[in-house]
């Protein structure tokens, strides 16, 4: 009697979970609202198309989840922090808004998950770099998908200081993400027995960096490496070239470079460059048959971002299919608890931090006799375990991390 | 080696040639912007986006027909030139006589429009273009490397600018425009026309702009926004300068490359606000600019 009791008041418990989760999702619609650079110096590398790889995702996952419909908003941010976030409260104050992907500029990610955080929303995190994202300014209220500056730094810093490469002076973005990169790099610098002779932090964006590869001609350093992205990266390079920075012995070390950036400057100019990502289109299969539908979709081979938006949105699908529920802390807990295993990572594991945890690749810059087409750019050198390439727990500064 | 508050003097040397070759793109870039506001009384804000036009121009050239850059370094201005034809005949000459604001606002439009839809079509990684082969290599200065297409660079923009401080303060065509501006009526009467001239002067400030764009088409990354990047600082050289000068224009660039190179080395982080510091002090000082008439 006991037992069938028990059986029958768990099986009405159960009963009325599903039907409560089922009105768990939120006025009957999982709203997703899309924030990136759309027509900046960032918009290549997620930008409009970082919202077709979503619209993408959305699209086969069916519409719908659970019955209930599932609909895309998405702005421009500008790369202002005031701009986005005007944006995004408008969105969960007004719009219900249940997720916010993409966001870019580390400036603008860290000033929308503050706002996440007050009003206990989701966000993931694609764009990004700054490690500092999940490290002093995690929340519980963001996921941070793609890469950050802590395997960049680990991925190419280590590599070229193993080479040789033991003075350096590092040319950075004056702001949130330059500053991280810079702190990340030098750690690893001084870790492997290397030296920071000297940083100089130019202002974004920039468009003549003749007057700092100057400086880094004169400061006698084995390597220069840069901390900056997109086009700053892509004119810094190409002034190095013009002015023989690589000819007199120096090492040329970009930090932080996309598909889209290579692609722009040509495998004449960078080739041979060691870089750190987080996915490649033509590392697998997988990679390359989503890929192909995205050339289709779009007419270029999608970066990293693309991909990590793509797969994000999957899995925040899937979490919100499983618990029947668009409730921040819910499907949270639900993405923490589920591995990721897709077209972009293997093993993929979210820590309490918000971190996403994959491997890593460090990959050259093919060669223009390797390269057999415009995007056949990247062979993969070496893959990072995602465990080596991201910063331990152990160091986090995350109010979240429980310290044992 | 000697040192001028812990940098060596070469290093100075160095950045005071870098900074007259970046003077010398905001030198073309401001009087283009000088003629056309002293001209014409237009602020025109579409600067940047025919600056950008240049190089795009260049580039797409290039890339359809296998333009090569000597020829770019006349067509690409042309054809851009042609475009602020157009445009002033189709749109500016209609708020001809009103407010400055008006010509700020149509231009602004103007530039946002080619801005965004040029981003549509190519994005914002940028176009690759490489420099001819002539200009492979650079002299080796005692203090520094010059790759040979900056020496190429400062030549061409002084001798624009020279030209046409000449053509507008010293010629007969020159007198024509500046009477013609002055007193459009009288000028009619004398059987000169005076629209067509207006037409053609703004045509003529869009492609020095253009010029300096096919300029920095082989050095800088060629993007649809590269024209707002540098239009800002362009429009506070005007003001230093005073606005209108067309001498004020060219001193006042090359003294902005100077001063922001020198920032660059000694307080990296200010660079891009240095010029705008300049131009505080100055309005406060010399309301009407370095080089402007007194009102």
């Amino acid at each position: 009697m006991t037992i069938m009791k028990k059986l029958l008041t768990t099986a009405i418990a159960s009963a009325m979970m599903v039907g409560s989760a089922q009105a768990d999702i939120s006025d009957d619609t999982v709203k997703i609202g899309y924030l990136a650079d759309m027509s900046g110096t960032y918009r290549d590398l997620a930008g409009p198309n970082g919202l077709k790889a979503l619209e993408m995702a959305i699209a086969d996952f069916g519409g719908k989840v659970n019955g209930a419909k599932i609909e895309v908003v998405s702005a421009d941010d500008r790369n202002s922090p005031d701009a986005a976030s005007s944006t995004v409260r408008r969105w969960l104050e007004n719009e219900n808004v249940d997720l916010v992907a993409g966001m870019v500029a580390s400036s603008v990610t860290i000033a929308v998950t503050k706002l996440l955080e007050e009003n206990d929303s989701l966000g993931i995190v694609s764009g990004s770099a700054a490690s500092s994202i999940t490290n002093e300014h995690c929340t519980p209220n963001h996921i941070h998908y793609v890469y950050d500056t802590y395997p960049l730094a680990n991925g190419t810093a280590k590599a070229v200081v193993q080479e040789g490469g033991k003075e350096w002076f590092i040319l950075t973005a004056d702001y949130a993400f330059g500053h991280a990169l810079e702190g990340d790099v030098t750690r690893v610098v001084e870790e492997n027995g290397g030296k920071v002779i000297k940083t100089a932090r130019h202002p974004f964006p920039t468009s003549d960096f003749s007057s700092y590869i100057l400086q880094a001609q004169s400061s006698g350093a084995d390597v220069v490496a840069l901390a900056n992205a997109g086009s700053d990266t892509t004119n810094a390079i190409n002034t190095a070239g013009e002015f023989g920075l690589t000819q007199s012995g120096q090492t040329l070390a970009a930090l932080l470079l996309f598909l889209t950036d290579v692609h722009a400057l040509g495998v004449n100019a960078a080739q041979g460059i060691q870089l750190t990502t987080g996915w490649y289109w033509d590392m697998n299969e997988e990679a390359r048959k989503w890929a192909d539908r995205f050339m289709e979709e779009t007419g270029v081979r999608p970066t990293m971002v693309h991909a990590g938006i793509y797969s994000s949105t999957m899995q925040y699908l899937n979490a919100v299919k499983a618990t029947g529920s668009d409730d921040t802390q819910t499907v949270r807990k639900q993405m923490m608890d589920t591995p990721i295993n897709d077209m972009f990572a293997t093993n993929g594991r979210i820590r309490e931090d918000g971190r996403m945890v994959h491997d890593m690749y460090l990959a050259q810059v093919k060669t223009p006799e390797e390269s057999e087409n415009e995007w056949d750019l990247y062979k993969i050198v070496r893959t990072i375990p995602g465990d080596e390439a991201y910063r331990p727990l152990s160091e986090s500064k995350c109010s979240l991390v429980s310290k044992n | 080696m000697s040192m001028i508050l812990g940098v060596p003097v070469a290093v100075l040397f160095g950045q005071l040639l870098l900074g007259i070759i970046n003077g010398a793109f905001y030198a073309l870039l401001s009087l283009g912007l000088a003629v056309i506001f002293g001209l014409l009384k237009i602020i025109n804000f579409a600067h940047g986006a025919m600056y950008m036009l240049g190089a795009m121009v260049t580039v797409i050239m290039f890339d359809a027909m296998g333009i090569n850059y000597w020829v770019a370094l006349f067509l690409a201005p042309l054809v851009v030139g042609c475009f602020g034809v157009l445009l002033e005949y189709f749109l500016l000459r209609r708020i001809a006589g009103q407010d400055h604001i008006y010509s700020l606002l149509l231009t602004f439009g103007v530039a946002l429009m080619i801005q965004g839809i040029l981003t549509n079509i190519f994005g914002v990684s940028g176009m690759r273009y490489s420099m001819p082969d002539i200009f492979q290599g650079g002299f080796k200065l005692d203090f520094m490397f010059l790759p040979y297409y900056r020496a190429w660079v400062i030549f061409m923009a002084l001798l624009v600018c020279f030209g046409t401080w000449f053509m507008i303060e010293k010629t007969k065509l020159g007198s024509y425009l500046r009477a013609g501006t002055e007193d459009a009526q009288l000028m009619q009467g004398f059987g000169i026309n005076v629209p067509l001239l207006i037409s053609l002067t703004y045509g003529f400030g869009v492609m020095i702009a253009a010029f300096a764009g096919v300029l920095a088409a082989p050095i800088y990354s060629v993007t649809p926004v590269m024209g707002s990047n540098i239009l800002i600082v362009v429009f506070a050289v005007v003001v230093i300068g005073g606005m209108g000068s067309i001498a004020g224009a060219i001193i006042t660039g090359l003294l902005m490359g100077v001063i922001e190179g020198f920032t660059k080395v000694f307080y990296p982080e200010f660079a891009s606000a240095v010029i705008f510091l300049v131009m505080v002090v100055v309005l406060l000082i010399r309301p009407s600019g370095l080089f402007g008439k007194e009102a």
